[in-house]
């Protein structure tokens, strides 16, 4: 064991990649922003019908991927490259494999991506599959993006000078070679030529379906989950200044959401042409998946034992403790939700995206903003312009995520009670239009909810521009890591 | 054997198999000892202040 306590002493011969780093911190917010707006906008739509603008690149269907495609893929997938990719150098002592090449390859590479996906849409140009919109020439580079990803952070792995691998990296490498697996099998298709971006998918029918959704909740599964908790699994010990609360299980958490995760995927398809013994399947995967969940709702919420007081004095602590809260909560309702009797009333509704943004808005995006906080100012060697304002970011935030999944909830319920309403003679209680009039005022509620979440965000961006511009550099840290002192 | 019939106990051995990587996992971390080991482990990110 005394390899173990060698790399202490160890610095690194080379600086970190770290321009990429920072590129990759402001594309977050950036995106981040864009995709909130976007949200917000097919919100009213849903709302004022009158907003789609008659014109056919902006109505909802085409703005819709717009938002999920740029909240996800680029506000998530620019923080968790970045991170990944800071997380990966601290935790191995070992600069980037590539280097900076392979750093500006990825962030321009990613956001050319993102860029050509997101022009597709507005021109009518997708597949039609749930968050696997891209044609068949964006899946191919991203691809190759996502290849060299592999092998930058895979790289730097095999390079390390710290013995063991940080359970964050586990995460991390999970996430990219799972995300690559499923989005080559989604997305295996055929170009039809004649340059209109066309393809037809190799799979067809229920297989097509499930293929797709089991993509589709890997996607949930491997990208906003075990990505987010490799960011989890860094960045509160970081910010709470204490190791984790049990590294024993954080190795169980890993494992039990590796062999369920995979499986879960069904439960998108109960009561369709999907076999029962599949939807049993998916629905009982699911369920297990609470194992995972509460795996990681206590080792990031312990972390915090002894250190609780700190929530009261950083904010951005804050938004990491609260992400594991709303992790907890989303991974929760998931499971129930998976369960057929439940997934009768729930699925088709409102429903549904509350619990995805609870997820998302809550887990996601409060990890992320608790990581940038925190990395901004050491990337760039500055003090956080105002702790007040991050503050103020919080609770607006929250209070938006509050208005949006408890308006979602409501509606959703609703919807499907009324959806499922007989008379005394059997005919549907409701028209479907009786429905969508009834959830207008939570629509409007669940626009305003929105508004404020991306308020919020737009106070981080104008802190974050504040503290990169700023004159002074932060003080050295004035006091080396702590020591423990004997008792007197 | 015909494949259906492969493909049958495959699918019945894949998960005792998997079931039992499951356990020998949990074992292992679990095991007495790996205490001291998993709490060196936990501080790797806390270890890594540059000067």
């Amino acid at each position: 064991m005394a390899a173990l306590a060698a790399p202490m002493a160890l610095t690194p011969a080379e600086p970190d990649v770290e321009a990429p780093i920072r590129a990759f911190a402001i594309a977050t917010v950036f995106w981040g922003i864009a995709g909130f707006l976007a949200g917000v906008v097919i919100a009213a739509q849903l709302a004022f019908p009158l907003l789609n603008l008659d014109l056919e690149w902006t109505t909802f269907g085409r703005l819709r991927p717009l938002h999920t495609s740029a909240v996800i893929f680029a506000f998530g997938g620019n923080a968790l490259i970045g991170t990944s990719l800071y997380i990966v150098q601290r935790t191995c002592r070992a600069r980037l494999f590539g280097g900076e090449e392979m750093g500006w390859f990825l962030f321009w590479g990613y956001q050319f991506f993102i860029v050509t996906a997101a022009v597709g849409y507005l021109f009518g140009v997708t597949q039609g599959k749930e968050y696997a919109e891209p044609e068949w020439y964006v899946d191919l580079w991203l691809t190759v993006v996502w290849v060299a990803y592999l092998v930058g952070f895979g790289g730097t792995l095999l390079k390390r000078r710290e013995p063991h691998i940080y359970v964050a990296n586990w995460f991390l490498l999970a996430f990219i070679i799972t995300v690559a697996m499923l989005h080559i099998v989604n997305n295996l298709a055929l170009p039809v030529g004649g340059g209109i971006g066309k393809s037809y998918g190799v799979a067809s029918g229920v297989q097509d379906a499930m293929i797709q959704w089991w993509y589709g909740h890997n996607a949930v599964g491997f990208f906003l989950t075990a990505g987010f908790l490799g960011m989890m699994y860094y960045f509160i010990p970081k910010q709470a200044d204490r190791p984790v609360y049990s590294y024993r299980l954080s190795i169980v958490h890993f494992w039990s959401l590796i062999f369920l995760y995979i499986w879960a995927g069904p439960h998108h398809l109960h009561y369709t042409a999907l076999p029962d013994w599949a939807q049993t399947l998916g629905m009982v995967f699911s369920i297990m998946l609470w194992m995972p969940s509460w795996g990681g709702m206590i080792n990031g919420l312990m972390t915090l034992s002894g250190a609780w007081d700190k929530l009261r004095t950083d904010p951005a602590l804050r938004f990491s403790v609260t992400a594991v809260g709303f992790y907890a909560m989303a991974t929760f309702e998931g499971p129930v939700m998976s369960i057929r009797a439940v997934n009768s009333l729930s699925h088709y509704t409102d429903w549904t995206i509350g619990h995805v943004h609870s997820g998302a808005l809550g887990w996601n995006g409060f990890i992320i903003f608790g990581a940038l906080y925190w990395l901004i100012p050491v990337l760039w060697n500055k003090q956080l312009y105002s702790e007040r304002l991050v503050s103020w970011h919080f609770w607006v935030a929250t209070l938006g995520i509050v208005l949006y999944i408890t308006a979602m909830w409501v509606s959703g319920i609703m919807q499907g009670l009324m959806w499922r309403s007989y008379d005394e003679l059997g005919f549907l209680q409701y028209a479907f239009v009786e429905t969508v009039a009834a959830m207008h005022p939570y629509y409007v509620i669940r626009m305003l909810g929105g508004l404020l979440y991306l308020s919020g965000a737009l106070i981080m961006a104008y802190n974050i521009y504040r503290t990169i511009t700023a004159e002074e550099e932060a003080a050295p840290a004035a006091l080396p890591a702590a020591v423990p002192m004997a008792a007197e | 054997m015909d494949i259906q019939r492969l493909h049958e106990i495959l699918s019945t051995v894949w998960v005792v198999w998997f079931v039992l990587l499951f356990t020998g996992i949990l074992a292992w971390v679990l095991r007495p000892g790996s205490r001291d080991v998993a709490r060196r482990h936990a501080e790797i990110p806390l270890r890594d202040q540059q000067t």
